[in-house]
């Protein structure tokens, strides 16, 4: 690793080198003094960031340079040390593995030099460079899907798509933040507006947020080929179960209860057993997560967010309410932080908290699915041949059809059509 | 004398044919000249019968001397006719070097005007034909440094059509490559009617979103067909037919390579300083935000020319199989 | 040498004295503007200039054998005076010396590089040779569209015989019979290379045998002699009689370019012993002598074109350079950018 030229002292703009503790070849610890720098404020023993051995002396004794200018090279220990020349055909540390295996001339008959391999450096490309800085992804948390693992720029995007990072979260958190959805009732009759009213014949700019926003539900459309299906689910005993406790709950954990905890704790059990619905599309083939990280769509003022309730398959449906209660009381702060708004797995949406019956979620950036709980409305419905009045929710589901096909689908909506029938009161919150 | 009726299939051959034929037959000022060109037709029978239509003074036997077929078509052009020359192969075009580099192409800039050049040099390139170190050279980047002069290397027998009456139309010289080996290899609709297609315009062939592939001439079809191949393993590649080396199409090319992020150029004539270092690093200047991928080139080695036994060609040709490994390879990048 | 200026003499030549007048014009403004391109190079206000001096003879009576509006000339850098006679303005030697924006190039040649399409004065590089097979072809062009009566001069110097593009002009406008004169000013130089070292025969002529061409040598220090050949050639030419190459011999008086220091291959003495070959006091004493033109008429005319040189040297040198942006025209029609 090069050493630069510390700055000592916060107007400090170069050092002098006063003394090397250490000559080239000799052991370093961490932390262990081995150049003592002078500046026109401090004489300092500079302590080594790492262990290891000195290389190379870059600055003599009596040099002054620039804060920041290299001094030293320290080899790690245990870390290979760079090759001098990143892509020199010349060196053989350079030459990848990867060249045309097919033919046998050993400068590679056509000139081809293969494609230069970062051998699991972290470096990244300019375009993935570039794209990180657009969308806001923390490059350096991305896993990456290249060759040896290395970040593309389609593993920025679908980072990107899969959810916002710390200054996207900043970005998003900055729009004025009131939240509409997820109510503690499933009664949405008056349901606001979204979106603030805007002026006829005025054009309305365009927010960061809002831009975002944009060409993600464009870039989601486009990428993943949505398909649609839906089913109709008997929540009577749960509406009548959840009526029963929710006062308490309240009281006793300082968050509402709804409809949607019990929601997802049955989607992320579903999903389990439906892996294929909480997996990935990549070149590579269809990544199966880990992970049931849930997000769930907040419509606020002007935007749109969705936060994420980690290992949500860890949860309880009380658990569950709590974490989605902490997440809407911070949306409506404008406080989510990034760890809450990337890494989601699947989505969920409470169209329903707005009085919709039928909705055609898109998908969240690179999941495999989105869910939807419309408005729970009571309905005539044929029960053991008799008709009925039931409280009705029907649930929507778009897939990527590139991942899964109907037959998945319909799969996971039976079980989740199941479980949410079976919940009842004296269930286990 | 046989042409083509409307909208006929042509191999690249019949597409040159055709299209010189029109041309002396709808413009007086045209003629060709070269060697072999009249009685012989051609080697490759380009010209056959030519001589017996149009006559001596327009489909002229030259002698064996290729600094004056080109130097003798600049007089012509500056003395206003529209000659159509033809270097019987590439190999062969050195001696006329000069009269390419040093007057053809700044006869308009010397003059400043006053004189110009509308000159079309053709010439089969290329190899893969068992041609040896003289009869299957690439010679595109010896030219394409050069100012003043524009150079086409189409591989489509309808894009030879439309680049060809483009070029005896064009008011500049413009070297004409054909590659050999696709001549009677490649077939292809070519609409009857006049028409032109502009120099300087690429052409995607194969769309795709994952990797850009920049070709001409013979590997543009080998590219295609690999590409092909990917799109089977579900790797989506585009491969772009730069159909005009100079100028170039910097908008198509940049436009993918926005799209896909990745740059792989594949040309037959050799690497070092070939037409792919230009395109690179105009990519590198143009476009280095957009790269995800070192741009990399599968081009002829870097030795004089391919040598006569089978194995050498086969070493110096890029093979189908080694395009389709490249490609694979930047892809999963 | 020159044959007396008698009546039987011009009319065997279909010459009159107004044209001996005009040829003798036409050689002594050569020299000033010569003597000009040297002085302005001395002077530090030109670069580069090239001097035609001992090649005047051949100018003149090729220019007056030329026929303006119909035939094409092709010359090479040393026919300030071939070009001056087929009706290019002095000016425009000056305005190529000074390299300015008016200049036909615009600037851009060398001087010397003269380009007149108006005039049928083609465009040349510096390049030896490189400049005949255009001539070639343009002598096609005439043959094949049926213009009968015209004809292509191009002209070249002795060292331009020993590359590979005269001899494949030479045998190319042989075998197609083509309106064409290739004229060599022989003046024994190639820069330093004397002739027997440019080649092993003693006239540039005797090479026209190889090409089935018929060849014909002249003193080119007379302007009537040379006159005559050229007008026989090119009246050949135009009349569908083929190609003729006629070797006009001369002498190089001065060094090959400002550039040059001849001490440096030839001797003073050499040059003396050719100085009674200089045409231009020969020719002026030869007409004085035979009554055409006055001595005080020479004197006039030689004050006339010195005044018309000056003033013709300040206007050129007044006009402006071309801009820099000027670099980036001509390079094609419309855009000269390589990307699209």
């Amino acid at each position: 690793m090069t050493i630069t030229m510390p700055q000592l002292g916060e107007t400090v703009t170069e050092g002098t080198v006063a003394q090397w503790l250490k000559k080239p070849g000799d052991a370093v610890e961490k932390y262990e003094a081995f150049v003592e720098v002078s500046t026109d404020k401090v004489n300092a023993e500079v302590p080594s960031p790492v262990s290891g051995v000195l290389r190379e002396i870059i600055c003599k004794e009596g040099e002054t340079v620039a804060t920041g200018a290299p001094i030293a090279i320290i080899d790690e220990a245990g870390v290979v040390p760079e090759p001098p020349a990143e892509t020199s055909p010349a060196a053989p540390a350079a030459v990848p593995a990867t060249v045309s295996a097919s033919n046998g001339s050993s400068n590679g008959s056509h000139g081809g030099n293969g494609v230069a391999t970062t051998s699991g450096l972290r470096r990244f490309s300019p375009a993935v460079r570039r794209l990180a800085r657009e969308h806001n992804v923390d490059v350096a948390a991305v896993s990456g899907s290249g060759t040896n693992g290395r970040v593309t720029a389609r593993d920025v995007l679908a980072a990107a798509n899969e959810g916002p990072s710390a200054a996207m979260a900043a970005t998003l958190a900055r729009e004025p933040a009131k939240a509409t959805v997820a109510p503690a009732t499933a009664q949405p009759a008056a349901a606001a507006s979204t979106y603030a009213a805007p002026t006829p014949g005025t054009i309305v700019p365009l927010t960061q947020a809002r831009k975002i926003i944009a060409k993600r539900m464009v870039e989601s459309l486009a990428i993943a080929p949505h398909a649609w299906t839906m089913v109709e689910v008997d929540v009577t005993k749960l509406w009548r179960w959840r009526a029963q406790e929710k006062d308490a709950f309240l009281a006793s954990k300082g968050y509402p209860l709804t409809l949607l905890p019990f929601f997802i704790h049955a989607v992320v059990q579903a999903l389990k057993g439906q892996p294929m619905l909480n997996a990935r599309f990549t070149d590579d083939g269809i990544h199966v997560l880990g992970a049931y990280n849930i997000g769930i769509a907040i419509g606020l003022e002007t935007n749109l967010i969705v936060p994420v309730i980690r290992d949500a398959d860890t949860l309880s449906i009380g658990g569950i309410a709590v974490a989605a209660g902490k997440l809407i009381e911070k949306a409506r702060a404008g406080k989510l932080g990034a760890d809450e708004l990337g890494g989601g797995t699947f989505t969920v949406n409470n169209t329903g908290a707005n009085g919709s019956i039928l909705s055609k979620p898109i998908i969240n950036g690179g999941q495999a699915g989105i869910v939807t709980m419309e408005a729970v409305v009571k309905r005539p419905v044929v029960v053991d041949d008799a008709i009925a009045i039931r409280s009705m929710m029907n649930v929507c589901l778009s897939l990527d059809h590139r991942v899964l096909d109907g037959t998945i689908a319909n799969a996971f909506l039976a079980d989740l059509k199941k479980r949410l029938e079976a919940m009842r009161p004296g269930g286990d919150l | 004398m046989a042409v083509a009726s409307p909208s006929t299939v042509m191999n690249n051959v019949e597409a040159v044919r055709h299209t010189l034929y029109e041309a002396l037959k709808n413009d007086e000022r045209t003629l060709v000249l070269g060697e072999d060109v009249g009685a012989r037709g051609n080697v490759f029978l380009i010209t056959k019968g030519f001589i017996e239509e149009f006559g001596a003074e327009r489909v002229i036997d030259t002698p064996l001397a290729e600094a004056s077929i080109v130097g003798v078509a600049i007089g012509m052009a500056m003395e206003g006719l529209r000659p159509i020359a033809e270097i019987q192969f590439a190999d062969f075009i050195y001696p006329a070097f000069n009269q390419i580099v040093g007057e053809a192409a700044k006869t308009r800039y010397r003059s400043n005007g006053d004189y110009t050049c509308p000159l079309v040099i053709r010439t089969p390139y290329g190899g893969g034909v068992r041609g040896a170190l003289s009869h299957s050279v690439s010679i595109e980047a010896l030219f394409y440094h050069v100012p003043g002069l524009k150079i086409v290397a189409p591989s489509f027998p309808a894009d030879i059509k439309g680049l060809l009456n483009a070029a005896i139309d064009d008011p500049d010289p413009v070297l004409f490559l054909e590659h050999k080996k696709t001549y009677r290899l490649v077939k292809g609709e070519v609409p009857s009617e006049h028409y032109t297609i502009p120099i300087g315009l690429a052409d995607v062939k194969h769309p795709g979103d994952a990797l850009t592939v920049v070709s001409y001439g013979l590997y543009v079809h080998q590219a295609i067909e690999a590409a092909q191949r990917l799109a089977g393993e579900g790797l989506s590649v585009e491969v772009i037919d730069l159909r005009s080396i100079r100028p170039m199409d910097r908008t198509t090319i940049l436009a993918s390579v926005r799209k896909t992020h990745k740059l792989l150029i594949v040309h037959e004539d050799n690497k070092f300083g070939g037409i792919g270092a230009e395109i690179a690093a105009m990519v590198a200047e143009e476009a280095f935000f957009e790269l995800d991928a070192p741009i990399r080139r599968l081009c002829g080695p870097d030795v004089p020319a391919m040598g006569y036994a089978l194995p050498l060609e086969e070493e110096f040709m890029v093979s189908t199989d080694e395009m389709a490994d490249a490609m694979r390879e930047l892809v999963r990048y | 040498m020159a044959e007396a200026i008698t009546k039987p003499a011009l009319e065997r030549h279909g010459l009159d004295e107004e044209q001996l007048r005009w040829m003798l014009r036409n050689m002594l403004l050569q020299r000033t503007l010569d003597n000009r391109g040297f002085q302005l190079n001395r002077q530090g206000k030109i670069p580069f200039a090239t001097g035609s001096e001992g090649h005047e003879g051949i100018h003149a009576g090729s220019a007056l054998a030329f026929a303006r509006g119909r035939d094409v000339l092709v010359p090479y850098y040393r026919d300030i005076g071939l070009c001056i006679g087929i009706g290019m303005e002095p000016l425009q030697v000056l305005l190529a010396m000074f390299a300015r924006a008016a200049d036909i190039s615009g600037g851009r040649q060398f001087p010397n590089h003269f380009t007149g399409r108006a005039i049928g004065l083609m465009s040349i590089s510096s390049i030896i040779a490189a400049h005949l097979p255009h001539a070639v072809g343009a002598a096609y062009a005439m043959k094949l569209r049926g213009e009968s009566g015209r004809a292509v001069l191009a002209s070249f110097g002795d060292g331009a015989t020993s590359e590979g593009e005269w001899h494949e002009s030479m045998n190319f406008a042989a075998v197609h019979a083509l309106p064409i004169v290739f004229l060599c000013e022989n003046n024994e130089w190639a820069i330093s290379t004397p002739r027997d070292r440019q080649m092993k025969v003693r006239d540039v002529v005797e090479k026209a045998d190889g090409y089935g061409m018929r060849g014909e040598i002249v003193d080119g220090s007379d302007p009537i002699a040379v006159y005559g050949v050229m007008n026989g050639a090119l009246e050949r030419a135009r009349s569908g009689g083929g190609p003729t190459l006629v070797e006009a011999k001369c002498y190089r008086f001065l060094s090959h370019t400002t550039d040059d220091d001849d001490r440096t291959y030839r001797t003073r003495e050499e040059i003396e012993r050719h100085r009674h070959l200089d045409p231009v006091p020969r020719f002026e004493r030869v007409l004085v002598e035979a009554g055409v033109i006055t001595s005080d008429d020479v004197s006039a005319m030689k004050r006339e074109i010195l005044a018309h040189v000056n003033d013709v040297t300040d206007r050129a040198e007044a006009l402006p350079y071309p801009l820099a942006s000027d670099l980036y025209t001509n390079v094609y029609e419309g855009t000269h950018e390589p990307w699209l």
